[in-house]
């Protein structure tokens, strides 16, 4: 009966297909790196985050450290409020300084972590007192022309 | 304890059945029985309606009127369980054998006893190799059905519609397309192995001198009604005008040779003018 | 006059048909899936289908596969070359091919070579009156032949779409690192830095699961419900191709809308 070499063929079959699923997933995609290491959540506000998106990069002295994973607007500061998930073998003291940073000069933006001198770290929900926003290319030219013509 | 009384001696028992594929009506009030033991032939003309008889005996079609008796079972009573294991008992045999393809003939032959068996692989192989060897094909096991002639592939399909040794057997023109051995063979398998398993059987032809010759009634149906019954020695004497044709082969009777048309002459005129 | 009244006699018949159509259909999915605890205990008829329609699959899956990542790494290196972004051609070939063109070109091509090979199948045994004879010896032809062939096709077609990207990825590193030579670091960097595992490959597995489920459907229904006539089946057959595409296209649209907004 034939049967023997076609289960081979089957077996065979599924085995190639879960090869190509894990070198989907570890090789292509970053399911070895970031994102299935355990994360606590850090809250941060800012009058503007420019064009930061969901799932940006969170960078401390340009290495990834987490992904933004929510933005809302706070109706009560009215100011953007940004969650982000931050890996928890990564920790950060209770005065670091984020800011929202552009890779050259049209890339995407990405949060900066600026690490601050706090004896204390921060713990799952707390939230960052100083966020610095995104540098919006249209107020910047605005500004520099009415400095310009203040002159 | 009632199986003195006469309608239980009949396994299959019509009454009044009538049939229609939407508006089209096939069969207009069929009375017809088949007792144990006996090999039962239903003729009649092509498009007569005599395989749609036997789908309906068979439960794959349902009767628009009258009631359809099986094993003393009202089939439109029945619901797909019920006739799944009425089914069991029962053994088909398509016109053109409908072996299945993708298998060989042993595969085919075994076919229903793994479906519905738990029998080992050995029983298995036993009861196969004695079917095939019944209709003389033991050495054929290993074949696909694309390798074999058409009376082999009847012939297997008998093996087939036997493996379960049914109570009724019933036969879509088993002589459709055999040269005159295979039909000679095919007509004496018939018999015996009716013979053999005490079954009863239906054979849906057109061959009136192979059918006579092995069957023990006859019923001819002719646009859906029964035209005509009798044993085949009353049906070689008959003086009814129908079964003399059919008999007879006589290209006209009351079986016309011309679908219902407008004269010739008027026709031809019409379309000139 | 007349011709308007047979015009809309005509079309209303055909409305008719396929609402009886549509509602067989949903008759006929019932049944299947009713039936399909019964093939599963016999694994081996599934595992026969998974044959036929993934393991006989494979060399065009893969051929096409090589070749499509092979074009989008031409074609990426040039668009991206004029932004002097040719290192982000990682990026483009890996999300292009996870996110679309695995499961939507492995579905097309899944449909044209398994799902017409069984509708065929289907419509022959039909033809030859298998089915029937199939359930006059009491076995359910939807139980025995249809349900098989559906689940192989179901399971078969992830596995065709993860080797289809995996190939295209290989094709368009074949492309841009070995020939053309981009930095093989800035490749497969850049591509694990921006694709997800969640978003991006899982929302692909499950586009090429919805696929196999939609094309493994239309091909079981379309031979089942062919007219038993030799060209009954061949119409059977460019119906499953035309409407596996287009339920392919459809579905991607649908499922895209929902998976990557914003």
């Amino acid at each position: 009966m034939s049967r023997t070499t076609l289960d081979l063929w089957v077996g065979l079959f599924v085995l190639i297909g879960a090869a190509a699923l894990l070198f989907l997933s570890l090789r292509v995609g970053n399911l070895s790196s970031a994102n299935f290491a355990e994360t606590y959540s850090i809250r941060v506000q800012f009058d503007n985050i420019g064009g930061l998106k969901v799932r940006a990069p969170v960078k401390s002295a340009g290495v990834v450290v987490g992904r933004v994973s929510d933005i809302r607007l706070n109706t009560e500061s009215y100011r953007a409020e940004v969650i982000m998930n931050l890996d928890t073998r990564f920790e950060f003291p209770r005065d670091t300084v984020a800011s929202i940073l552009t890779s050259g000069l049209l890339g995407e933006q990405y949060i900066g972590l600026d690490a601050g001198a706090d004896e204390e770290m921060l713990k799952g929900g707390d939230g960052l007192q100083i966020g610095q926003s995104a540098v919006v290319l249209e107020k910047l030219i605005g500004q520099f022309m009415f400095n310009k013509a203040a002159e | 304890m009632s199986f003195k009384h006469p309608l239980d001696e009949c396994f299959v028992r019509l009454k009044d059945v009538h049939f229609a594929y939407g508006e089209r009506s096939i069969l207009q009030g069929i009375d017809l029985s088949v007792r144990r033991g006996q090999v039962v032939a239903i003729m009649g003309g092509s498009g007569s309606g005599k395989t749609t008889l036997l789908r309906l005996i068979g439960g794959q079609l349902r009767a628009s009127q009258g009631e359809v008796r099986v094993a003393g079972s009202e089939l439109s009573r029945l619901g797909r369980n019920d006739m799944y294991a009425l089914r069991r008992r029962m053994g088909m045999l398509f016109q053109f054998g409908a072996l299945f393809t993708d298998m060989s003939v042993f595969d085919n032959v075994a076919f229903p006893l793994r479906e519905h068996t738990d029998l080992p692989p050995e029983v298995i192989r036993d009861l196969v190799l004695m079917k095939l060897d019944a209709v003389g094909l033991r050495g054929a096991g290993k074949l696909m059905p694309s390798e074999l002639s058409g009376g082999m592939a009847r012939r297997v399909a008998l093996a087939r519609a036997v493996a379960l040794d049914p109570m009724l057997i019933m036969y879509d023109e088993p002589f459709a397309g055999l040269d005159p051995i295979s039909l000679g063979v095919v007509g004496q398998l018939i018999r015996r192995l009716n013979d053999a398993l005490g079954a009863s059987s239906i054979l849906v032809t057109h061959d009136v001198h192979e059918s006579l010759a092995i069957v023990d009634y006859v019923y001819f149906v002719s646009d859906g009604r029964i035209a005509a019954e009798g044993t085949p020695d009353e049906i070689r004497a008959s003086r009814d005008p129908f079964v003399h044709q059919f008999v007879h082969a006589e290209i006209d009777g009351p079986v016309p040779f011309h679908y219902p048309a407008e004269p010739i002459g008027q026709a031809l005129l019409g379309s000139s003018g | 006059m007349e011709h308007a009244i047979s015009f809309v006699r005509r079309l209303g018949a055909s409305l008719v048909d396929s609402v009886w159509r549509l509602g067989f259909a949903a008759r006929f999915m019932m049944l299947l899936l009713i039936y399909s605890g019964q093939s599963f205990r016999r694994v081996h008829l599934t595992i026969r289908e998974i044959y036929f329609s993934g393991v006989l699959s494979l060399l065009i899956i893969v051929v096409s596969g090589l070749f499509v990542g092979m074009v989008l790494g031409l074609q990426g290196y040039e668009t991206l070359q004029r932004f002097g972004s040719g290192d982000a051609l990682g990026v483009l070939v890996a999300l292009s091919l996870t996110r679309e063109l695995g499961p939507v070109v492995a579905g097309l091509l899944f449909a044209s070579r398994a799902g017409s090979a069984v509708t065929a199948e289907i419509g022959l045994m039909k033809v030859t009156e298998q089915l029937k004879a199939m359930d006059m010896m009491a076995v359910s032809p939807i139980a025995r032949v249809v349900a098989p062939r559906f689940w192989g096709g179901v399971i078969s077609m992830p596995f065709l779409a993860a080797i289809f990207s995996t190939m295209g990825v290989l094709g368009g590193w074949l492309i841009g690192v070995v020939f053309i030579g981009v930095d093989a670091g800035a490749f497969w960097s850049q591509m694990q830095a921006a694709v997800d595992f969640r978003y991006d490959i899982l929302n692909g597995v499950i586009k090429s699961v919805v696929f196999g489920i939609a094309v493994s459907l239309i091909a079981v229904f379309e031979g089942y419900d062919c007219t038993p006539t030799a060209e009954g089946v061949s119409r059977a057959i460019t119906r499953t191709v035309v409407s596996s595409a287009l339920a392919i296209l459809a579905l991607d649209f649908v499922l895209t809308s929902f998976m990557f907004r914003g």
